[in-house]
C-alpha cells in the first residue's frame, strides 16, 4: 500500500524574512522584501527593486566551514543550503556522523541556475588566459546540481541526491517529485525544495524581456502587485525554501511535528500548443493540471478553502483566475479565497514554488490566509469573475483545512499540489 | 631560506585545507597531504595556487603532480626560487 505523506520540517530563506519565525511573522503582517538595488541602478536595469534576502557573515558562518567559503561565490547555494539545514533541524533530525549515509534519506533540490556570479568570475579569468587560478570549486558551485550535492554532503543522504529544473515551477515540482518517492517506499525522508541565484546576472534577461516592472523604482514596496489594476510586471526575488517530507508511519514513530499531508498533485505542459508558447501558458493545460491534481489527491474542487496562485503581477494574472474559475467550476463569492505571495517577496523564480509551499504549509498549521498587498484597485478583469472578498487585503484567522498550490513556467510547464491539514 | 621559515610559510597554507587539525601542529619533512593532513585530494590544486601566490613562483604541471607531501613541496618551492 502506498505510504502517506507528510510534512515534518521547513526551512525558508526569503527576502520578507530569514528563517521560519521571522518569514511567519512577515507574511502574517504582509511585510514587504522589496527593497530598491543600488547594484541594478548602477548597472540601468529597467527595473531597479529586488528581493534579496539579507544574510549575516556570522549568520552564514554557522552553516559553512571557512573552507567551503574560501573563493565561494554562489547565492543560490548560499540560500539553499541554509533553508536545507534549518528544514532537517525543524524536523528534529541530527546529522549523520560516522562512515555510514543515511540509505532512507535523500534530497531533490530543484534550481534554474548554479553559481551565475562564480560563473561570470570564471569565464572572466578564462578570456584572461587564467584558466589554472580557477581553483578546485568552480564545478561544483556551477553545476546545476550544486545544491543537492552541498546538502547531501552536509546531511549524509544515502537516498537519491538529485537536482531538478522546469524553470518557475522548480519549487512545487521538486516537492511533488520527493512526495512520489515516499508514497512508492523508495525512501522514508525527502528534503524536498528550491532556491534561485540573487542579483543583477539572474535577472538581467527578464528585464531584458521587459517583464519586469519599471513603474516603481522610488516605491519599491508597492511594486509587486499580482491581481492589481494597476500590475506592471513582476519584481525579481531570489531565496530558497525546503520541507522534510516523510511517511506518515516514520512521522508517528518519531513523534514529529506534522505541519501538514501532501494529499497529491499534478505536473504537465501545455507543449506550447494552443495558447501556450515558451513564454505564455496553454490555457487548457493549465485547467488540466489543476483537475488533475484534485483527482490525483482524491478531493472534490468544493473542498478548496484556499488558493496560493502563481500570480506574478502580470496581465497573465486575470487569465490565471479564469483558469482556476473553469477548473474549479466556482465564481464569485463561492470562488476559495486567494492569495499571492509575490506582492510582498517578488517572484523569486526558480525559489518561487518551494516558498510558497511552505507559505500554503504555514496557513494550513497555523489557521491563517495570509493577506495580499498592493492590489487595493482589484484588476477588473479578475472582479468580474470573484468577489472581491475572496482576496484578502488584511490577514484573515480562520480554519484552512485544503489549500491548492499551483506553480506555472517558461516552457509552457504547470505544477499543481493539494495540501491538507493533517488528521489521523 | 632555511628549511625552517620555509615549513613555517608553508604551515599556514596547508592548514587551510587540512580536516585534521591536530596533525597540523606537527608537521614536518615527512607529513602527506593526504595521508596525515586528511586534505580532500580535490583541494590540492587549491594548496598549489596558494604556495605560488606565497612565494611569487609558477608550479608547472609535472611539479604539481608530484606535490603531495610537504618534503616534495619544500624540494619544488625551493627549486623554483632558485631558477628565478
Amino acid at each position: 500500500m502506498d505510504n502517506r505523506v507528510v510534512v515534518t520540517g521547513l526551512g525558508v530563506i526569503a527576502p520578507n524574512g530569514v528563517g521560519l519565525t521571522a518569514f511567519t511573522d512577515a507574511i502574517k503582517n504582509g511585510t514587504s522584501g522589496i527593497k530598491h538595488d543600488s547594484q541594478l541602478e548602477q548597472l540601468q536595469f529597467s527595473c531597479q527593486i529586488a528581493g534579496k534576502p539579507e544574510l549575516s557573515d556570522d549568520f552564514i558562518a554557522q552553516y559553512f566551514t571557512a573552507l567551503e567559503l574560501r573563493n565561494f561565490n554562489s547565492t543560490g547555494i548560499l540560500y539553499g543550503v541554509i533553508a536545507g539545514m534549518d528544514a532537517w533541524k525543524d524536523a528534529g533530525l541530527t546529522i549523520t556522523e560516522g562512515d555510514e549515509p543515511d540509505w532512507d534519506s535523500g534530497t531533490i533540490f530543484g534550481t534554474g541556475t548554479s553559481g551565475i556570479d562564480k560563473f561570470r568570475e570564471s569565464i572572466y579569468k578564462v578570456d584572461d588566459l587564467q584558466l589554472r587560478k580557477l581553483g578546485s570549486t568552480v564545478v561544483v558551485q556551477t553545476m546545476a546540481s550544486g545544491i543537492s550535492a552541498y546538502l547531501g554532503g552536509k546531511l549524509g543522504f544515502g537516498n537519491q541526491t538529485t537536482t531538478n529544473s522546469s524553470a518557475c515551477i522548480t519549487g512545487t515540482e521538486s516537492i511533488l517529485m520527493a512526495y512520489e518517492r515516499i508514497k512508492t517506499g523508495q525512501a522514508t525522508k525527502m528534503l524536498a525544495g528550491s532556491t534561485s541565484d540573487s542579483g543583477p546576472y539572474i535577472w538581467a534577461g527578464f528585464d531584458a524581456m521587459k517583464v519586469c516592472t519599471y513603474k516603481h523604482n522610488p516605491s519599491p514596496e508597492q511594486g509587486s502587485r499580482p491581481m492589481s489594476a494597476s500590475a506592471s510586471g513582476f519584481v525579481p526575488g531570489s531565496g530558497a525554501g525546503a520541507m522534510v517530507l516523510e511517511s506518515l508511519d516514520s512521522a508517528l514513530k518519531r513523534g514529529a511535528t506534522i505541519y501538514g499531508e501532501i494529499l497529491g498533485g499534478h505536473i504537465n505542459s501545455g507543449g506550447q500548443r494552443g495558447t501556450g508558447t515558451m513564454t505564455a501558458p496553454n490555457s487548457i493545460a493549465v485547467q488540466r493540471c489543476i483537475k488533475g491534481a484534485l483527482q490525483n489527491a482524491g478531493i472534490k474542487a468544493s473542498q478548496v478553502d484556499a488558493i496560493n496562485g502563481h500570480l506574478t503581477a502580470t496581465s497573465k494574472d486575470a487569465t490565471e483566475i479564469q483558469n482556476w474559475s473553469i477548473a474549479l467550476n466556482r465564481k464569485g463569492s463561492d470562488f476559495p479565497y486567494i492569495n499571492s505571495l509575490k506582492s510582498t517577496i517578488g517572484h523569486c523564480l526558480s525559489a518561487a514554488g518551494s516558498i510558497e509551499c511552505i507559505a500554503s504549509i504555514l496557513q494550513l498549521h497555523h489557521d491563517f490566509i495570509f493577506p495580499n498587498i498592493n492590489c487595493e484597485d482589484l484588476n477588473p478583469e479578475i472582479n468580474e469573475m470573484i468577489d472581491f472578498n475572496r482576496i484578502p487585503q488584511q490577514l484573515l484567522n480562520t480554519n484552512v483545512n485544503i489549500v491548492a498550490k499551483a506553480s506555472f513556467g517558461f516552457g509552457d510547464v504547470n505544477a499543481c499540489i493539494i495540501l491538507k491539514k493533517y488528521a489521523k | 631560506m632555511d628549511r625552517a621559515e620555509l615549513i613555517a610559510r608553508l604551515t599556514p597554507i596547508i592548514a587551510t585545507y587540512a580536516q585534521d587539525k591536530d596533525a597540523v601542529a606537527s608537521i614536518n619533512e615527512n607529513t602527506d597531504f593526504i595521508k596525515d593532513l586528511k586534505i580532500n585530494s580535490a583541494n590540492l590544486v587549491d594548496v598549489v595556487l596558494d604556495v605560488e601566490e606565497e612565494f611569487d613562483i609558477e608550479i608547472d604541471n609535472v611539479s604539481m603532480e608530484r606535490m603531495l607531501n610537504v618534503s616534495a613541496a619544500m624540494e619544488i618551492i625551493e627549486d623554483k626560487l632558485k631558477s628565478k
